[in-house]
């Protein structure tokens, strides 16, 4: 067996937290670069293997398998493919650039990072696992240091927030479990390994059943409307970092566990279903925008594009076809990056303004340039603006639903537009107009604050000009399943 | 001629003794005592059985030990945590003991 | 394969001002006028390749409108969308290169001196480099697909341009409308191309003619046409998508010139030419686009008639000669439509960097504030004059040849309304024209102001677009053969025959426009302020824009924010309201629950104990039922 490279992305981040364990308190600076190394060692893992990935050859790859409780089945199984690759990738940058987002964090440093670390271990868990048991595993893992960071080291209304997307994360993974366990036992092979799980052949009734529960249960996570409203408050709530990671990493995990186990493994009951999520993701864009458009504080402007930007990948898997998931993973992939940085520009101005309320600004432009354009490019990439990665998405995923709901998706893009109707208020309340005395003392970024923004507007505008790079490897690992399971491209029969 | 039906009989009505008095004595160590009682009946039952059901094996005789060993630890616990309550609060009468109450 | 240097680095004419965009935005930031000439250098690149293959098509015969050259690389290769980004070179190709690199050179030379001082000056050349990379992007486009991205980053570039002075409220505001209604526009667009990609499995512009032509499904390619046109309708100003091109007059005077009157604007009528065959196949689409376009033509024109902004006048009549190409393209002749569209790039560039000059001596822009500006300005004020003269349409310049042609082909296609209605608009653009000239540069100083001549940098550019206006048209004047109308053209070539009766009464028409505003504004004649009290609705209503801008403000303040306001609050109260209902629902069976909880041992026990038996009786009851 070679290295573990795998096992090594999942142990970096918990190395990082036994390191930081034996730091004193008071070495906040040694705590922070230590926490820097470990999720750097993590972006560049991913990166080692999104070089070696062989996309000739497809399918899992750098598989390891250790068998963990052998009378369930239980294997501790890891592997990646074109879907989860992009996402394992996503989190490393998302977190990476996190910690240098929380550079300036002074209240308990060494419990902030232990806990953040923790989470993020979670979060590459969920990606990297191969089996369904740890999936679940550790989601849970990666859901209650959620709970403890919005909720120590919060704003606005924390303890309210974090208990809200506790407990809606929870009762979202409960109606998966009920999932997993039935297939479990109906399968009655003894493994939760999900490869095999997506070679069986279910019932169409149970399909129907299992599918309910995993679009109910993961609809909580992306979060499909009417689950959505945890995730505006949670955003608003969290630290930087955790809002970057949970907007930008948290609630792909719902879009991804609907692909890999949910469509993959019922593709009849996905079928049965798809109209309903398709329904319910154009609530999602459209009404996701048009809250977004009337919020008076900076977060929640973001936190409501998220529930609108969502949508768009809920339509991609409801359209079930290769163009539509790949543009649906690539658009997970893209919001995330693109929402990290949002945060990340948000979270800085509120710790040196100490205010979000967008009527408080204008004129931002001349005490913060580089705020001002980074804020632009996040802005443009979020209206989806061509040369930058969520154009490419979002068309993907709009060709890939044209043909199976063409009124759907053009109620979609009419999201596009009102996406830029408050992205670009937004924009000009904030950033333009003549200069506000009032904030003469605020200073722009730079050193080492810079760092999150040049690695995200880098990676929007270098996927976004050279797509291919990810595009292609995306559609390599959906284009197979969809082949095998999903051959017929017409679903539902309602639009 | 004592047959199993008297012993059963009369582990049925220690039991009921006990039980009457756990449920309606006021003092804590009353209460510990009745439940021994109850301990002891199913002693004689355990012990009751093996004689007529099954004579030459120990079973019955051995689950009674371990019987009187938990009952020991449990009196030796229950005694300490009445003690503590009485250091607090001067009465060993659960009525009053009611604080575990939402 | 022909043998060219353009044609062989083709790729480097949009890419060298990119370049150049990215080297002043990280490196020469700073260095002012290393910031500039980088700019100027990378244009004086992509000209030059675009001059060698201008010479190609001229001189051999090879590259005609239905024997183009493509090349492309592969961008994108998914199951079920394949997307390239290349280049479809042919004489539409390579007359637009022309107009873009040649126009953007001479603006960039003129805003050395018009931009001096500024301190946005490097990002104000950073900027137009990246308009100028993504013009050229979509002017080389060989799919529909490529066309869309560029169609989008000049909606960027130009957001960014009229935002640039991003300290003026009324520049934020200018430039979030003229993106919103852009991306209204793309709206349309985007599905248009999409529903195109669906039917026909491919973006690239020549596979789709080929589909096109073997389709009869008629519906389709009317409803595609259509969607496609929307984006036009947004980019080049049609009504009722016109609203953000006056406003967009709050950028800096050359990004005027440039980008909202002879590129980018254009764009649309270029895309309309590109994809011809498209609307064309479908006789309900084309005759849309011909009325739209003459609708347009003369409505704005008749508010160009009552403003008092300097280049907000431009900016009408440059919605006006919009109107004219897409009426031109719409009547059939992408000839025409194409033909006014190089003419009007020279004469409107040219009447914008006028106004730049004009504005950037007087610091004013009300033409009712100016008054005797040519005693002070000669050269601003015959260059301006010459502009003046050619979109009127008086003959010899430029824009009467090409105006011409389109009138022709209104009246030979035989659609006698938009004739009369093409008419009328160019009396009217001949009469605000001058209207605007008498009043800015003739008759007494009407309020305090210090004039002097722009610099060189500045008037240079002006003198040599001035030569354009008045030579320019003579490439496609009918009695020239192998002129404009043999290199660009749909199907054959069709050489247009001079109608000396549509010369002639164009030309008189233009003439009384013109009279007529010298006795109103120069003889005093008539008096202007009494035809407006006379018909003060009329004139107010003009005044107001027909109120459009009235309309859409309501629409979204009214609807558009309720409709949010609303949902916000459903989303705060319903949805939310919900959850915390099932959260309520829980609490209070717990608070309610809690009191079996008493506390009291014996209780507990007795319900143990209750409990033990029921549960003895419930599996004992059959076993001792069936012993009996």
């Amino acid at each position: 067996m070679s290295f573990p490279i795998l096992s090594s992305i999942l142990l970096a981040p918990v190395l990082g937290i036994l390191l930081i364990l034996f730091i004193p308190q008071k070495e906040d600076k040694l705590i922070k670069i230590v926490a820097a190394i470990a999720t750097g060692l993590t972006v560049l893992l991913s990166l080692i293997i999104y070089a070696n990935y062989d996309q000739s050859i497809g399918g899992l790859q750098f598989v390891e398998n250790i068998p963990w409780i052998d009378d369930l089945g239980v294997t501790y199984g890891l592997g990646v493919d074109g879907i989860s690759l992009p996402l394992v990738l996503l989190t490393a940058l998302v977190i990476f650039t996190g910690v240098f987002a929380s550079w300036g964090l002074e209240k308990r440093v060494k419990e902030f990072f232990i806990f953040l670390l923790a989470l993020v271990a979670g979060v590459f868990g969920v990606f990297l696992t191969t089996d369904l048991f740890f999936f679940y595993l550790f989601f849970e893992i990666a859901v209650i240091p959620m709970y403890i960071l919005i909720g120590v080291w919060g704003s606005t209304n924390k303890e309210y927030s974090a208990m809200k997307l506790t407990i809606y994360l929870l009762v979202g993974s409960a109606f998966a479990l009920i999932a997993v366990i039935a297939v479990y036992l109906y399968t009655g092979l003894g493994t939760f390994d999900i490869q095999t799980l997506t070679q069986q052949t279910y019932d169409i009734g149970f399909q129907k059943f299992a599918f309910f529960l995993l679009m109910i249960g993961f609809g909580f996570l992306v979060p499909m409307w009417p689950f959505h409203t945890w995730s505006p408050d949670g955003h608003v709530a969290a630290p930087t970092a955790v809002s970057m990671l949970h907007a930008g990493v948290l609630m792909k995990l719902g879009g991804y566990g609907l692909i890999r186990a949910g469509i993959f493994i019922f593709p009849e009951g996905a079928r049965f279903w798809a109209p309903v999520i398709g329904i319910l993701c154009i609530v999602n864009v459209v009404y996701g925008a048009m809250v977004a458009m009337s919020q008076k504080d900076l977060k929640f402007v973001i936190g409501y594009s998220s529930v609108s930007h969502m949508g768009y990948v809920l339509l991609g898997v409801a359209s079930l076809n290769t163009l539509s998931i790949s543009g649906a993973v690539a658009q997970m992939f893209a919001h995330g990056i693109m929402t990290a940085l949002f945060f990340a520009l948000v979270g800085n101005v509120y710790n040196k303004a100490h205010t979000r309320m967008i009527a408080d600004f204008g004129g931002l432009a001349h005490q913060m340039p580089r705020i001002a354009a980074g804020f632009v490019i996040a802005g443009l990439a979020s209206l989806g603006l061509p040369g930058l990665v969520n154009f490419v998405a979002e068309f993907a995923i709009f060709v890939g639903s044209f043909r199976v709901y063409p009124v759907l998706t053009i109620l979609a893009i009419s999201g596009i537009v009102i996406t830029a109707v408050y992205v670009l208020r937004v924009v000009q309340n904030v950033f333009f107009g003549p200069r506000n005395p009032k904030w003469d003392e605020l200073e722009d970024v730079r050193g080492i604050e810079l760092v999150p923004i040049v690695i995200l507007c880098g990676v929007l505008l270098f996927l976004g000009f050279f797509p291919s790079f990810l595009m292609e490897l995306i559609n390599n690992g959906v284009d197979p399943f969809v082949q095998q399971y999903l051959t017929t491209p017409k679903v539902g029969g309602m639009f | 001629m004592i047959t199993l039906n008297h012993y059963l009989l009369l582990s049925a009505i220690l039991f009921c003794i006990g039980l009457y008095g756990a449920l309606s004595k006021k003092n804590a160590i009353a209460i510990l005592i009745c439940i021994e009682l109850m301990l002891n009946a199913v002693n004689i039952n355990l012990v009751a059985f093996t004689k007529f059901l099954t004579p030459g094996d120990l079973t019955g005789q051995i689950f009674a030990i371990f019987v009187i060993v938990v009952a020991a630890c449990e009196i030796a616990v229950g005694l300490a945590i009445i003690i503590a309550i009485y250091r607090d609060r001067s009465s060993v009468d659960v009525e009053n003991l009611d604080w575990l109450k939402w | 394969m022909i043998e060219s240097i353009g044609i062989k680095y083709i790729w480097l004419v949009p890419l060298a001002p990119l370049l150049a965009f990215i080297l002043i935005t990280f490196l020469f930031k700073r260095f002012k006028l290393l910031s500039a000439l980088t700019a100027i250098f990378s244009m004086v690149v992509s000209l030059i390749l675009t001059l060698d293959i201008l010479r190609v098509i001229l001189t051999g015969h090879e590259i005609t409108m239905n024997t183009p050259v493509e090349m492309a690389v592969p961008w994108l290769n998914m199951n079920g969308l394949y997307i390239e980004m290349g280049a479809l070179i042919d004489p539409l190709t390579a007359g637009m290169l022309f107009v873009v690199t040649f126009i953007s050179l001479l603006i960039m030379i003129y805003s050395v001196g018009y931009m001096h001082g500024d301190p946005g000056f490097s990002r104000f050349f950073s900027y137009l480099a990246l308009f100028v990379f993504s013009m050229l992007g979509l002017v080389i486009a060989n799919n529909y697909f490529q066309m869309f991205v560029f169609w989008e980053l000049v909606g960027l570039s130009s957001y960014l341009l009229i935002g640039f002075y991003f300290y003026k409220d009324s520049a934020a505001q200018a430039n979030k409308k003229a993106f919103i209604t852009n991306r209204v526009a793309d709206f349309g667009f985007m599905i248009g191309v999409i529903i195109l990609f669906l039917y026909f499995g491919t973006f690239n512009f020549l596979e789709l003619a080929e589909g096109i032509s073997a389709s009869s499904d008629l519906a389709f390619l009317t409803l595609a046409g259509i969607l496609v046109f929307i984006g036009p309708i947004g980019k080049s100003g049609q009504f009722p998508l016109h609203v953000w091109l006056p406003d967009a007059m709050e950028g800096p005077t050359p990004v005027s010139a440039l980008i909202h009157a002879a590129t980018m604007v254009a764009a649309g009528v270029f895309l309309l030419a590109r994809g011809f065959i498209l609307f064309v196949s479908a006789p309900a689409t084309i005759t849309f686009i011909a009325y739209l376009g003459g609708f347009t033509a003369f409505f704005a024109a008749t508010i160009a008639i009552t403003q008092r902004d300097f280049k907000r006048i431009l900016a009408f009549s440059t919605l006006s000669q919009l109107g004219y190409m897409v009426m031109a393209i719409g009547l059939g002749s992408l000839t025409a439509g194409m033909f006014h569209l190089t003419t009007h790039a020279f004469f409107k560039a040219l009447m914008f960097l006028c106004a730049g000059s004009v504005i950037h001596a007087l610091h004013k822009q009300d033409i009712f504030e100016m008054g005797g500006v040519f005693k002070k300005m000669k050269i601003t004020g015959t260059t301006m004059i010459i502009g003046g003269l050619a979109i009127a349409g008086i003959p010899p310049f430029a824009g009467f040849w090409s105006k011409d042609e389109i009138l022709l082909v209104a009246k030979t296609n035989g659609f006698t309304l938009l004739y009369v209605l093409a008419s009328v608009t160019a009396f009217l653009t001949a009469f605000y024209m001058f209207r605007l000239i008498f009043l800015a540069f003739f008759g007494e100083k009407r309020s305090d102001y210090h004039a002097h001549e722009s610099p060189l940098t500045m008037t240079i550019p002006l003198m040599i677009l001035a030569v354009f206006s008045i030579f320019g048209g003579l490439i496609g004047a009918p009695f020239v053969e192998h002129g404009f109308s043999s290199y660009v053209y749909f199907g054959e070539a069709h050489h247009p025959q001079p109608d000396y009766m549509v010369m002639g009464s164009s030309t008189l028409i233009a003439a009384a426009g013109i009279f007529l505003a010298w006795l109103v504004y120069i003889k005093k004649a008539i008096s202007a302020e009494k035809i407006a009290n006379q018909f003060a609705p009329l004139y107010k209503f003009l005044y107001n824009k027909w109120y459009i801008d009235e309309i859409y403000q309501w629409f979204f303040n009214k609807v558009v924010l309720s409709i949010s306001a609303l949902l916000n609050w459903c989303d705060r109260n319903i949805v939310d309201g919900i959850a915390h209902g099932i959260a309520w629902v829980i609490r209070t069976t717990g608070a309610k629950g809690r009191y079996i909880h008493t506390g009291s041992l014996q209780t507990y026990g007795l319900v143990i104990f209750a409990a033990v038996v029921v549960i003895v009786l419930f599996l004992a009851g059959p076993v001792v039922g069936g012993v009996q």
